[in-house]
């Protein structure tokens, strides 16, 4: 009861603080968005030891935030191994050379209509599939190495960028086609000083989207083969051993990793693509 | 329908590129078996056969490649294996029968849906609160976004561990998974729906005095069915990986993911091959629903021109 009773003090704390700020009149100014859900966050960990703790829940079940961050620190030579494996090997190589591949046939499909055309509702198609279910595949063929998983990443992401940089090509108006010819520009001067220019929100929209997949393609394949070293692996066999604050803690670099891929590129895109009314 | 000739042109290269792999893909199979069979191959010991790449063995020994589409565990089935695959295990064993995939296609899509409605009703009461609520906005809405970004999948197989050791276990712990990875989609979608009227439209409703009821039933709600429709078509197929995910790592005995399993632990690749087309299938079947029911819903609304 006397937990319940303090974490539930501990939520009205952060609301009374929040509802305070959000209302006040310095609500849309940077600090405090950032403060507000940072508060937030704080409160329910905070919420989470107060339970753990004094309700006395196997760490089994769920391990109380200040095991997991005695975890993290005691382990942190593993997760970076971990990270480099999964992270750098898997995920990174897979995700550049799935977007290149993504390029390279969307400039093919780009000099016909009729490729267009049959291109978008397939790649659409193929980006709703689940196909992290790929990954036994490729371990078979690819062995348990990080090879396979950056082949799996690949095809993931492949389908995404794929589809919005294809769909970005075609955002030109006849206007602005039409001012190029006019220049006297052929397809490459005008592919390269235009559309592709053009192209950028939603190239950037794809690449967005694929980071993530790009971790849980990395991460998914190892639970069906990896050497003794991986995020996945670690996941899967402190699984089986209950040592749920390293799950947790290998969780926790997933979480980092992701955000920092996806703020890499968010920043890229705000560089890239300045001009757009989205950015301004 | 003059539109359904460039995406099936691309389906046939696809298969086409497919049936081609095939016979490198597997030529090195092939040429032990048939050497078995003294049948003559052209480098004739094994060693040496291991030294070539699939595509040169192909080219030395072009009288068994017709063998590479018949093998029973090949490295890349061929399309008609997959296809008689998964012909076999619809169409002829009873669908209660544990080799039917409908069966495992049942316990898949049984998670699923339940996670996918579970998660779509949490997402939308979350939308319509940080909405209505500018401290929730404020304080939930970020971490909505950033969660985004967090390959929240890898949590299942911890997920599923820590639910079946409180004792709940089956359908739920899959669910769960599935109602997760439907849910932010569905919140985020349905926030920008809920916000998407203009002054204009919000000042015409004060004008004629409607409630804050009036104006979420007959404006709000209304105008974001185009946005809440777009994320449930990426809620579910993120519901129906969430659910095969769930089923990989511990040991389910039932659905795609366990037949993936199954075909790869033991060796039966076509296995793993029909699961996976199975699920890309229903994947497919999935979205098309949707798809129809916004057609139809957006119609009845009078917003077709939306629906495009």
């Amino acid at each position: 009861m006397m937990a319940f009773a303090i974490a539930g003090l501990i939520w009205a704390a952060g609301w009374f603080i929040n509802s305070r700020l959000a209302n006040s009149a310095a609500s849309d100014s940077r600090a405090v968005s950032l403060l507000i859900p940072a508060i937030f966050g704080i409160t329910l960990i905070a919420m989470w030891q107060v339970l753990v703790t004094m309700l006395g829940v196997s760490p089994i079940i769920l391990p109380a935030p200040s095991a997991i961050a005695a975890t993290f620190a005691s382990s942190i030579p593993t997760l970076i191994a971990d990270f480099n494996q999964t992270i750098i090997k898997g995920a990174l190589t897979g995700y550049i050379a799935g977007m290149i591949a993504a390029f390279a046939v969307a400039l093919l499909a780009d000099r016909s209509d009729f490729l267009t055309k049959g291109i978008l509702p397939v790649g659409a198609f193929m980006a709703a599939l689940p196909i992290v279910g790929t990954a036994p595949i490729f371990v078979k063929w690819l062995g348990s190495g990080w090879e396979s998983k950056a082949a799996v990443v690949g095809v993931m992401v492949f389908f995404p960028i794929l589809v919005n940089t294809v769909a970005g090509l075609k955002d030109t108006s006849a206007m602005q086609r039409d001012l190029m010819r006019t220049y006297g520009a052929g397809y490459w001067p005008s592919l390269f000083k235009l559309r592709l220019p053009a192209a950028m929100p939603f190239i950037f929209n794809g690449l967005k989207i694929a980071t993530t997949l790009a971790l849980i393609g990395a991460i998914v394949a190892e639970f069906f083969g990896s050497p003794t070293v991986g995020m996945g692996f670690r996941i899967s066999t402190s699984v089986g051993q209950l040592a749920m604050d390293m799950v947790w803690a290998e969780i926790v670099v997933a979480a980092l990793a992701g955000s920092a891929f996806y703020g890499a590129m968010a920043l890229i895109e705000k560089r890239v693509t300045f001009w757009h009314p989205s950015q301004r | 329908m003059k539109s359904l000739w460039p995406p099936l042109a691309i389906v046939l290269v696809i298969l086409g590129i497919w049936i081609a792999a095939v016979v490198p893909m597997n030529i090195h199979l092939t040429a032990d078996q048939a050497a078995r069979q003294d049948i003559v191959v052209t480098p004739d010991t094994p060693a040496e056969r291991k030294e070539l790449s699939g595509l040169s063995l192909a080219v030395k020994n072009p009288d068994i490649w017709g063998m590479t589409y018949t093998l029973d565990r090949p490295n890349l089935p061929s399309p008609h294996q997959v296809g008689a695959e998964l012909y076999k295990t619809v169409f002829t064993v009873a669908p209660t029968s544990r080799r039917s995939l409908l069966h495992h296609a049942w316990v898949t899509l049984s998670a699923t849906l339940l996670g996918f409605v579970i998660g779509t009703t949490l997402g939308i009461l979350l939308a319509v609160g940080i909405v209505y609520n500018r401290t929730m906005d404020k304080s939930v809405m970020p971490w909505a976004i950033t969660s985004q970004t967090i390959p929240i999948l890898a949590l299942a197989p911890m997920v599923i561990v820590m639910l079946g050791s409180i004792g709940i276990q089956g359908l739920l712990p899959k669910s769960i998974i599935s109602a997760y990875l439907s849910f932010f989609p569905v919140v985020v979608g349905m926030v920008k729906g809920l916000r998407s009227p203009d002054a204009m439209q919000l000042d015409l409703l004060r004008t004629y005095n409607a409630s804050p009821n009036q104006g979420f039933w007959k404006l709000r709600l209304p105008a974001s069915m185009p946005y809440l429709f777009a994320s449930l078509k990426i809620g579910i197929s993120a519901s129906l990986v969430g659910a095969i995910v769930g089923e990989l790592p511990t040991g389910a005995r039932a659905g795609f993911g366990a037949r993936m399993l199954v075909g790869d632990q033991y060796g039966q690749p076509i296995v793993t091959w029909a699961a996976l087309f199975g699920a890309a299938i229903t994947a497919a079947l999935l979205v098309a629903t949707l798809s129809l029911i916004e057609r139809r819903t957006l119609r009845r609304m009078g917003m077709v021109g939306a629906a495009a």
